[in-house]
C-alpha cells in the first residue's frame, strides 16, 4: 500500500499511479457488480442444468469475494496488527456459530405438519 | 490529565486507541447485522410455500445496481482522501471526501425514491375477490384510484413460468410472485386483475374502486410481508448507517478541519477511523444487494 | 513499530498535565468524563434499581403467599399511584404479570450488570491497570447517558396506561406483540438505549485495558478482577448486538405491525390476527438466548474477580492458580456462546442439536468448576482476616458452588423437562445471582470503600448486614428447590394456590401436597426480613461517608494492586507519581520480603530482576 511517503506525487495522474492497488480493486468491484447482476439474469438451475441453488451459491461467492477485497485492500487488513485479527477471528467465529447454530436447530425441528406451521 | 496513544501509536500493540475502538465497534456491527442476516435466512426458510417473493422481482434491480455503484465510488473515494493526506495533500484530500458526502446524498436520495414507490403501491382486495394491484393516484372517503401495470415482458424471464406454475393456479399470477392468499389472509381469492385492451393484452390504466366494495386494502410497506418487513428493516437500519457514517465524515471534513493545523497526526487518524467505518457500511450493502434484490 | 520498546515511549506518554482548573457542580458530579464520579454515578442508579425491583418482588410475593388479600401498607398506594390494577390493594393478574417482568428486567439489566460491569468496571479497573482514565472519557459519559435514559423510560413505563410490560424479562413473542400495552414499545426502545449504553461501554473497556495498561504491567501481572472484565466486556461487545436487533424487529411487530415474530394462522384471543404471518417465534428465542446465555456470564465473571481480589488481600496469600484462572475465564467466555440453546429444550428442538448443546453445557461447567476451586484453594494455609468483605467474599464460594451444580440438572434436556419453568429454575439461577453475585457487590462495596471516600463502613452493622443478608438470602431460596421439584410453576399468580392438594380421582395420587404450598408463606415472610437488614447496610453507606473510621493510609488493606497506590480518594487524572509495574498482582507473604505484602509497583532489587523488568510491556507481534 501506499507506504512510500519520503517523495510525494507532483500531480493527480502520478497520485492515481502511486495508489494503483486502489483503482484496480475499484476497477474489479465494479466489474464483479455487473457479474452479479448479470448471472441474475439467468437461472442456472433449470436452464443451465446446474445444481439446486446454483444462482444463490454463485451470487454468494461473488458477494463474499467482493467483500474479501473491500476488507483486505481498504480497510488495510492485508498489512494489519494481530490484535486486530484476534479480535475479527473470534467475532467471525461467533458470528458462525450464531448463524450455523440457529439454522440448524431451526432445520432439526421434527418436522410434525409443516415448518413452524 | 492527558490520555496517552490519542495520535501516536502504543509501541506493543502498534495501535492508537482510536484504531482498536472502531475494530471493536465494527466486530459489534458484524453481530448486529449477522443476527439480521441469520433472521433473514431463517424467515426464507421457514416461508410457507410461495410466499417468499421470486428472485429479483419485488425489488427493481436497476436502483440497487446503482447504489452499489455509487457507494463502491465512495469508498474508493474514502481511501484516496487519506492516502491524500498521507502525502499532505489537504486540498485534494477536500475534493476527495466531498465525493463521498456527495455519494451518501445520491445514496439516500435512490433509497427514498425507492422506499416511496414501495409505500405508495397498494394491493386492494375487492368482496368479490379479486385483486387489484398498482401504484396509489388519489383516495377519499369515498373511493380509491390505482394505477394498475401491465404485465411486463421481460426478456430472459422465461423461468418464472416454472416457478409460477406450482405457486400460483392463476395464470396471471406469476408476475405477482407470491401466494396472494398468504400474504393477504383472505379467504377466497381468485387472482389479480388487469386492464384489457380488445386484443386481449394487458396495458396500463387507471382503475377507481368505491370504498364499499374493499375488503381489504395494504400496501407494500412492511406490515406486507416478512420479505419485506425484512427488506425494509435491513436496508432502514443500513441507511442509518450510512447518515450517520456520511455525518461524520462531514464533520471531520468540515467543522473539525482546523485540527489538520493543530494535530495532523491525530486528524489522519480521524480520517482513517471514518473511513473504516464507511468501508463496513459499503462491506454491509455489497451482501445486502444481492441477497433482497437478485437471489 | 519496533519490536522492543524503551520504558521512556509509554512514561512519555503517560505524562501528565500540570494545570488544573477546578470544575462546577454540573461538571464535576453530573456531565463528569472521569472515570471514577461515572463509577459512583452508575453504582447509586443501580443500587436504587436494585432496591426498586426487590420492592417489585416484594409486592408479589405477599400475593403468593396470600392470594387475593390486601397488601399491607403499599397496597393503597399502589392503588392510589396505578387505579384498578391494584383495586382494594389487591394485586391484579394484570400488575402481578407486569411487576413479575419489570422484576425481572430491572434486575438484570437496570441493577446488576450496570453494577458489577460499568460501576465497579468503571471505578476499579482504570486505578488497577494504573491509566490516568477510560480511553475515551466522553463516549464514557455518553455511555451513562444512554443507560440512564434507558432507566427514565423503563421506569416511566409503569404508569402509562396499560402498565409496563407484562411479558416477563424474556419477552417472548408473540405474546409480548399481542398484549395491549404500550409499556411493551417502551421497554423495546428502554432496551435498545440499554444496549447502546453497553455496546459503547464494551469498546471503552477493552481499548482501555489494551491501551493504557501502565508500563510493565503485562498481561500475566493484571489482577484477575481486570481480566474477568475484560471477558466480560468482550462478552457484551459480540453477544448484546444480536438483542439489539431482535428489539428492533420486535418493535417493529409491535409499531408497524410487521411479522418477524408472528407465524401465520396467529388466534389472538379467540380471533385470527390480522397480520401478514410467515415469521418465527423461535426467532426471537434463539435470538434473546444468544445474549441470554453470555449474560450470565455477565452477571457472574466481575463478582468472581471482586471476590478473588478480596480473598487473596484477606488471606494474605497468592491466588492459587492465576493462570489457570485466566485460561478458565477465557475458556468460559468462549464457551457461553454456544450453549445457549439449553434454555429452549421444551421448544420440541431435534435430538441431534439438543445433544449438541447438552454436551456444550457440561463442558462449560468445566472452567466454573476451575474458577470456584482456584478461588477454595487460595484458602488454603492463608492467615484469615475476618472483615466484613472477606465475609461476604466466603460466603459467596458456597452459595454460588449451589447456584452451579443445581444447574446441572437443567442442562439435561431428560430432566429438564420436569424442571423447566418450575420454581426450581427460579431458586438455581438466584442462587448464582442472588446470595451469589450480589454478595460480590457488596464485598466489593465494603472493600473499595474506603479509596472511594477515605473512611471504612462500620464493621459491626457490617456484620449484622452480613449475617441477615446470609440467613435470610437462604431461607427464601432454599424451599424454591422443594417446590420446584413438587412441580409449582414459576408464574402461577396465586402461588399454586389453585393446584393446592388436587388428588387424581382414580389412583389418589395428591398433585402438589399442600405443604409445598404452604412454604409460599415463610419465603415471604424471609424475604421481607431479607429487605428490613438492608437498612443497617444503607444508613451504614451514607453514614459512614461522614462518620466513619478514617483511613490511615492510603493503602489500609495492605493491597498489592495498583488501585490502592493513589491519593485517597484518587483525584481526576488518578496518580499523583509515575506508575511502573515490576511484579504480578498478588505478591501477598513472598519469603524474604520486608512486609507481608509487596505492591506491583515496587521495584525489584539488583539480584531478583528478570529480563521481563527491562522491557516496559510484552514484545510487540
Amino acid at each position: 500500500m501506499a507506504s512510500d511517503h519520503s517523495n510525494p506525487p507532483k500531480n493527480f495522474r502520478e497520485f492515481l499511479q502511486h495508489e494503483r492497488s486502489y483503482m484496480i480493486v475499484f476497477g474489479t468491484l465494479l466489474v464483479f457488480t455487473g457479474i452479479t447482476v448479470a448471472i441474475a439474469q439467468v437461472d442456472l438451475e433449470h436452464d443451465y442444468n446446474m445444481f439446486h441453488g446454483a444462482n444463490m451459491t454463485l451470487g454468494l461467492i461473488i458477494a463474499t469475494f467482493k467483500a474479501t477485497l473491500v476488507m483486505l485492500f481498504f480497510m488495510h487488513l492485508i498489512s494489519e496488527k494481530q490484535l486486530i485479527y484476534l479480535v475479527m477471528g473470534f467475532t467471525f467465529f461467533f458470528f458462525t456459530g450464531l448463524m450455523g447454530l440457529t439454522v440448524w436447530a431451526m432445520l432439526d425441528y421434527p418436522k410434525l405438519t409443516t415448518f413452524f406451521m | 490529565m492527558e490520555i496517552p496513544f490519542t495520535s501516536k501509536a502504543r509501541p506493543d500493540t502498534g495501535l492508537y486507541n482510536a484504531k482498536v475502538a472502531i475494530w471493536l465497534f465494527l466486530a459489534s456491527e458484524v453481530m448486529l447485522f449477522g443476527a439480521l442476516f441469520s433472521s433473514y435466512i431463517m424467515l426464507r426458510i421457514g416461508a410457507p410455500e410461495g410466499t417468499w417473493p421470486l428472485p429479483g422481482k419485488m425489488l427493481m434491480t436497476f436502483p440497487g445496481a446503482f447504489n452499489t455503484a455509487v457507494l463502491i465510488v465512495s469508498s474508493v473515494t474514502v481511501v484516496l482522501a487519506w492516502a491524500s493526506l498521507k502525502f499532505g495533500n489537504f486540498a485534494q484530500y477536500k475534493k476527495f471526501q466531498a465525493v463521498t458526502i456527495a455519494c451518501a446524498f445520491v445514496f439516500m436520495g435512490v433509497k427514498a425514491f425507492e422506499y416511496h414507490d414501495k409505500l405508495t403501491h397498494y394491493a386492494i382486495v375487492k368482496t368479490d375477490g379479486s385483486v387489484w394491484d398498482g401504484h396509489m393516484v388519489q383516495q377519499d372517503d369515498q373511493s380509491v384510484t390505482i394505477t394498475i401495470h401491465a404485465h411486463e415482458e421481460e426478456g430472459g424471464h422465461d423461468h418464472d413460468h416454472d416457478h409460477a406454475e406450482h405457486a400460483h393456479d392463476d395464470e396471471h399470477a406469476g408476475d405477482k410472485h407470491v401466494n396472494i392468499n398468504a400474504y393477504l389472509g383472505v379467504k377466497g381469492i381468485k387472482g389479480f386483475e388487469y386492464n384489457v385492451d380488445e386484443h386481449g393484452h394487458h396495458v396500463d390504466g387507471e382503475v377507481t374502486i368505491p370504498r364499499s366494495e374493499i375488503a381489504k386494502i395494504t400496501n407494500y410497506g412492511p406490515q406486507h410481508s416478512t420479505y419485506l418487513a425484512i427488506y425494509f428493516t435491513l436496508t432502514g437500519l443500513h441507511a442509518l448507517h450510512v447518515c450517520g457514517g456520511a455525518f461524520v465524515i462531514f464533520m471531520i471534513w468540515g467543522p473539525l478541519a482546523k485540527m489538520w493545523e493543530t494535530d495532523p497526526e491525530r486528524y489522519i487518524n480521524r480520517v482513517e477511523v471514518s473511513g473504516l467505518f464507511w468501508h463496513f457500511v459499503d462491506l454491509v450493502w455489497i451482501f445486502l444487494f444481492p441477497l433482497l434484490y437478485l437471489l | 513499530m519496533q519490536a522492543t520498546t524503551t520504558a521512556d515511549d509509554i512514561t512519555d506518554a503517560h505524562a501528565h498535565d500540570e494545570h488544573h482548573h477546578e470544575p462546577g457542580f454540573w461538571q464535576k458530579y453530573i456531565f463528569s468524563t472521569d472515570h471514577k464520579v461515572i463509577g459512583i454515578q452508575y453504582g447509586v442508579t443501580s443500587l436504587a434499581f436494585l432496591l426498586f425491583g426487590f420492592s417489585l418482588i416484594a409486592c408479589m410475593r405477599w400475593q403468593i403467599a396470600y392470594p387475593g388479600q390486601p397488601i399491607p401498607v403499599v397496597g393503597g398506594l399502589l392503588e392510589a399511584i396505578l387505579g384498578e390494577v391494584c383495586a382494594g390493594g389487591v394485586m391484579q393478574p394484570e400488575l402481578y404479570n407486569s411487576f413479575g417482568a419489570m422484576h425481572g428486567t430491572i434486575m438484570v439489566f437496570l441493577a446488576v450488570v450496570p453494577l458489577v460491569f460499568a460501576a465497579f468496571g468503571n471505578y476499579v479497573v482504570p486505578l488497577m491497570i494504573g491509566a490516568p482514565d477510560m480511553c475515551f472519557p466522553r463516549l464514557n459519559m455518553a455511555s451513562f447517558d444512554f443507560f440512564f435514559l434507558g432507566c427514565v423510560l423503563m421506569f416511566t413505563s409503569f404508569f402509562i396506561p396499560g402498565g409496563a410490560a407484562q411479558a416477563g424479562w424474556t419477552s417472548y413473542s408473540p405474546l409480548a406483540t399481542s398484549i395491549p400495552t404500550d409499556g411493551q414499545t417502551l421497554w423495546l426502545i428502554a432496551m435498545v438505549l440499554l444496549i447502546t449504553s453497553s455496546l459503547l461501554g464494551a469498546v471503552n473497556f477493552i481499548a482501555t485495558i489494551i491501551q493504557l495498561r501502565a508500563p510493565g504491567m503485562t498481561w500475566m501481572r493484571l489482577p484477575f478482577f481486570v481480566w474477568a472484565q475484560f471477558v466480560t466486556a468482550f462478552l457484551l461487545l459480540l453477544a448484546f448486538p444480536p438483542l439489539e436487533t431482535a428489539s428492533l424487529m420486535q418493535l417493529m411487530d409491535k409499531v408497524f405491525h410487521t411479522s418477524f415474530f408472528l407465524p401465520s394462522g396467529l388466534i389472538v384471543g379467540g380471533s385470527p390476527s390480522d397480520v401478514a404471518g410467515g415469521g418465527s417465534p423461535l426467532l426471537w428465542q434463539h435470538l434473546f438466548w444468544f445474549l441470554g446465555h453470555p449474560e450470565v456470564y455477565v452477571l457472574i465473571l466481575p463478582a468472581v474477580g471482586m471476590v478473588c481480589e478480596i480473598l487473596a488481600n484477606n488471606a494474605r496469600k497468592p491466588v492459587y492458580g492465576y493462570k489457570t484462572m485466566v485460561y478458565a475465564v477465557m475458556v468460559l467466555g468462549f464457551l457461553s456462546f454456544i450453549v445457549w440453546a439449553h434454555h429452549m429444550y421444551l421448544t420440541g428442538m431435534g435430538n441431534t442439536i439438543s445433544a449438541f448443546f447438552q454436551t456444550t453445557t457440561m463442558i462449560i461447567s468445566i472452567p466454573s468448576v476451575i474458577l470456584l476451586t482456584c478461588l477454595f484453594i487460595s484458602l488454603w494455609g492463608g492467615s484469615i482476616r475476618f472483615n466484613t468483605p472477606m465475609m461476604f467474599a466466603l460466603a459467596f464460594l458456597p452459595m454460588f458452588g449451589i447456584g452451579g451444580l443445581t444447574g446441572l440438572p437443567l442442562g439435561f434436556a431428560y430432566s429438564d423437562i420436569h424442571l423447566h419453568d418450575t420454581y426450581y429454575v427460579i431458586a438455581h439461577f438466584h442462587y448464582v445471582v442472588a446470595p451469589g453475585t450480589i454478595f460480590g457487590v457488596f464485598a466489593g462495596i465494603y472493600y473499595w470503600y474506603p479509596k472511594a471516600t477515605g473512611r471504612f463502613m462500620n464493621e459491626f452493622w457490617g456484620r449484622v448486614h452480613f449475617w441477615g443478608s446470609f440467613l435470610f438470602m437462604n431461607a427464601v431460596f432454599q424451599p424454591m428447590f422443594a417446590q420446584g421439584m413438587a412441580g409449582i410453576h414459576r408464574r402461577m399468580y396465586d402461588g399454586g394456590a389453585t393446584y393446592a392438594g388436587y388428588a387424581d380421582p382414580e389412583t389418589g395420587i395428591v398433585s402438589v401436597p399442600l405443604k409445598f404450598i404452604e412454604m409460599n408463606k415463610g419465603i415471604t415472610v424471609a424475604a421481607l426480613m431479607l429487605g428490613l437488614v438492608q437498612i443497617p447496610f444503607i444508613l451504614n453507606f451514607f453514614i459512614s461517608m461522614k462518620n466513619g473510621k478514617k483511613v490511615e493510609s492510603d493503602n489500609p488493606w495492605n493491597a498489592t494492586t495498583l488501585e490502592w497506590q493513589t491519593p485517597t480518594p484518587p483525584p481526576h487524572g488518578n496518580f499523583d507519581k509515575e506508575i511502573r509495574v515490576y511484579r504480578g498482582a498478588y505478591e501477598y507473604s513472598v519469603p524474604g520480603a520486608d512486609a507481608d505484602f509487596t505492591p506491583q509497583n515496587e521495584p525489584r532489587n539488583a539480584e531478583t530482576k528478570t529480563a521481563e523488568d527491562d522491557e516496559v510491556a510484552e514484545p510487540a507481534n
